[in-house]
């Protein structure tokens, strides 16, 4: 694990991959770390392909170079497929195992692999497969899957997961805070069965 | 001080705070929009924020504030100085007694935009100094030090972000806000504020003499500077910096650029310096062209060498591979994309579950077959994804592009749609033209309330002001027939037989048709509380026609050969009306 840690976050607009970026940053804040990061705005309702990147350490420019993610958290399979050209060659992806079909693939009839075929293009990587709606709904609210994202990639970011909660706690709504601390709980469980 | 992980139109908000800023206003655009959304919430403002109506609406009141020396600000984005481009560049001749600073944000790869056009070009056009950021950090120290340097040239200052300034995010130290504000005081003097020609001569010539006073400020302030490491320099301009400094050696010199004009004088010096030089910026080749005028007989590569890209924006990997093509960086100092996955289906994005733009392109569609659909920029313009979306080209262009189709003789039917805001903020001359000159043609406005694409600012009829407090909602209907036209009819797009009447109507009627397609958009709804309860598609009807999957709402997948609506569904309602067996209806409560 290195100091310097560039993250790949990505998913669909509406799974909450910005405030999941914004954890991160917070806890980069919190542990007096640099961070750069780059955001794609106007999604979050319209369901677009969302991509954030986070560079732990980062100094200069928001942007990681494809090849250059030290970590990839892929909230959607077919994202996952899409984005995997960024991870390092030593790089984790951590992914949701489910997938949104797109609109237009439903209106103008494209094929969509199924979740086997999608976790079967991703093989060859360093792959951590997790169902965070299942974890996000035991957690209390399926729209903690974020935070269940942000903790089953938590042993691979060079960030305590001390300062990570804390990041949670200031990030994410007053009256949610219990239910999303344990979402990164069951998250950064569930990945230490990954191994 | 203090430190915080700010985005960077949140860290220019703050900025604009810091440097007391009096007067803030301007109309939204990606990725500008948020400045102003932050400084409308801010709890006990001492200053004034507006939406205004269009960016030369509020260009000219942030100008005038300024007049009175009033600290303002101008937010917009690249192509909204397009519409203030008028009093931008005679507000270089009248000047400012207050800090004037015009914040223009760029986007290069046109990832929101119609276009990508280079706001510092604007800066060279007008004569007036501009600065260009690399970070967030900057973005806000910039931005302060605008003003200042506004007030002590007398000049409008622009400031030009881009959208990865914009929308990126960093740890970023903040100062205190400031207390200190100025009272507007408007002191009369025609010979600078009354630009007739014997005045606006004058005004010219001083602005000229002005200009060698700009150049030393700009180099005082030390925002160009040069490292000279060896005989090969890489100049570099705005963010592009920033990639640059990832991958450069340190046997290359570094020339940053963030301000303008650039020192002729100290830019010859430094590239003299040097055997060879590459030239970095996105948007178009003003440092180049700059350094080209001074390098003499020293080689300079860039975009007009076709060493480096004209269009689309830089990254990391774009500059590398650049750097590694010129022989200053090895092949393998490249990063290398892992595999990729070929021929994925997209995921664009489209209008929301529910959203009455899709059930009014829908009834257009029915109604006028063979119609023209010229649209205009905003949420709806995504209904290009549904054959309703026939020419985009800037704001307020639907109406007028729609009567010049009219007066082509070309004989199909024309259909406009432009939305509420769009339509107060460049739409009404072009429909009061349409009625005047004769236009055969038929508008819908969108009008869902709000400014929704740049993320729901309250408009002119919307009832409430930037900062909340009730307005009177300007009348659609009233300022069409003020225009002159007699057909205006109002209607609810989730009122699917009404709507076809009414085009029908409107298609057998002559001369320019107004309908006006009312309901709230269906995030403010959700917002208000406003539920409407959810359909369901009874899968013993459903004959798998897809019918209702072909309509484009996200809320319905089709699974097994059957219609599914979804948790997003939101309950318009649009589909149990076109479903052709009756399979769909509202889902009863268990």
């Amino acid at each position: 694990m290195t100091d310097t840690c560039d993250v790949l976050i990505v998913g669909v607009g509406g799974q909450g991959v910005i405030l999941a970026s914004n954890v991160l940053g917070e806890a980069c804040l919190a542990q007096g770390r640099p961070v750069k990061a780059a955001e794609t705005h106007g999604m979050a309702q319209r369901g677009g392909s969302v991509e954030c990147h986070v560079r732990i350490g980062g100094t200069l420019g928001p942007l990681i170079p494809p090849g250059g993610a030290g970590v990839i958290l892929a909230f959607d399979l077919l994202e996952a497929l899409r984005y995997r050209h960024y991870l390092a060659p030593k790089g984790r992806m951590v992914v949701n195992r489910q997938m949104v079909v797109p609109t237009s693939a439903f209106m103008q009839g494209l094929a969509v692999p199924t979740v086997e075929e999608a976790l079967g293009k991703l093989q060859d990587l360093d792959l951590c497969p997790l169902d965070a709606d299942a974890l996000a709904l035991e957690a209390g609210s399926p729209l903690t899957q974020n935070i269940v994202m942000v903790g089953a990639a938590s042993p691979h970011i060079p960030l305590s997961a001390e300062a990570l909660k804390a990041a949670v706690k200031r990030s994410v709504p007053p009256k949610t805070i219990e239910m999303n601390l344990k979402a990164f709980q069951l998250g950064r469980d569930a990945a230490a069965s990954c191994r | 001080m203090e430190r915080r992980y700010s985005l960077g139109n949140e860290a220019i908000a703050h900025a604009a705070l810091e440097a007391g800023a009096d007067l803030v206003a301007g109309y939204p655009g990606t990725p500008s929009s948020e400045v102003i959304d932050i400084l409308r919430v801010q709890k006990d403002r001492e200053l004034h924020v507006e939406w205004s109506v269009n960016e030369k609406v509020a260009f000219e009141n942030a100008l005038a504030a300024a007049w009175c020396g009033q600290r303002a600000l101008a937010t917009m984005k690249h192509v909204g100085l397009n519409v203030a481009a008028d009093p931008l560049m005679t507000s270089a001749y009248t000047g400012v007694t207050g800090g004037f600073v015009i914040m223009s944000a760029d986007d290069p790869f046109a990832h929101s935009s119609q276009n990508e056009q280079d706001s510092r070009c604007y800066a060279k056009f007008a004569q007036l100094p501009c600065l260009d950021p690399a970070s967030v950090q900057e973005a806000h120290d910039m931005l302060i030090d605008a003003f200042a340097l506004s007030e002590s040239l007398g000049i409008p200052v622009i400031f030009r972000p881009t959208t990865r300034i914009c929308h990126s995010r960093s740890d970023v130290t903040f100062g205190p806000v400031s207390s200190d504000h100025r009272k507007g005081e408007f002191r009369r003097d025609p010979r600078q504020y009354v630009v007739i020609p014997a005045h606006t001569r004058i005004l010219h010539r001083k602005l000229d003499e002005k200009q060698p006073l700009v150049v030393k400020a700009i180099a005082d302030r030390g925002y160009n500077r040069a490292e000279i490491r060896g005989k090969t320099a890489v100049v570099a301009g705005g963010i592009a910096a920033a990639y640059v400094q990832e991958y450069l050696p340190p046997s290359v010199s570094f020339v940053k650029i963030g301000a303008y004009p650039i020192d002729p004088s100290w830019l010859k010096d430094v590239i003299r310096k040097h055997d060879r030089v590459l030239v970095f910026e996105e948007g178009d080749p003003i440092i180049e062209e700059q350094v080209l005028q001074v390098a003499g007989t020293v080689p300079v590569r860039g975009k007009k060498t076709g060493s480096v890209p004209l269009e689309g924006e830089f990254s990391p990997a774009v500059v590398a591979s650049i750097l590694a093509k010129e022989g200053l960086i090895p092949q393998d100092a490249v990063p290398v994309p892992g595999k990729s996955v070929p021929d994925l289906p997209p995921r664009p994005p489209i209008l929301c579950a529910g959203c009455m733009h899709r059930a009014t392109f829908h009834a257009m569609k029915r109604v006028f077959r063979d119609g023209i659909f010229p649209s205009d920029i905003g949420c709806y313009t995504l209904g290009l994804q549904l054959g309703a979306v026939d020419t985009t080209i800037c704001m307020g262009a639907s109406l007028t592009v729609g009567s010049g189709i009219s007066h082509s003789g070309e004989p199909r039917d024309v259909v406009c749609t432009i939305g509420d805001s769009t339509f107060l903020h460049t739409g009404i001359p072009g429909l009061m033209n349409a009625v005047y000159n004769g236009a055969r043609m038929t508008v819908v406005i969108l009008d869902n309330r709000i400014t929704a694409m740049t993320g729901h600012q309250p408009n002119p009829g919307t009832g409430e002001t930037a900062t909340g407090e009730p307005s009177p909602p300007v009348s659609l209907e009233a300022i069409c027939r003020a225009c002159g036209v007699t057909f205006v009819e109002t209607i609810s797009p989730h009122d699917l037989p009404t709507m076809l009447d009414v085009m029908k109507r409107a298609k057998a009627t002559d001369g320019v048709k107004v309908i006006i397609a009312r309901q709230t958009c269906v995030i403010t709804a959700r917002k208000a509380g406003i539920r409407r309860g959810v359909y369901a598609v009874d899968p013993e009807v459903c004959t798998g026609c897809e019918t209702c999957v072909k309509f484009g709402c996200p809320a319905i997948e089709f699974r097994d050969e059957k219609a599914v609506i979804t948790g997003l569904c939101s309950g318009c309602g649009i589909c149990a009306q076109i479903c052709p067996s009756g399979a769909i209806g509202k889902e009863v409560k268990r």
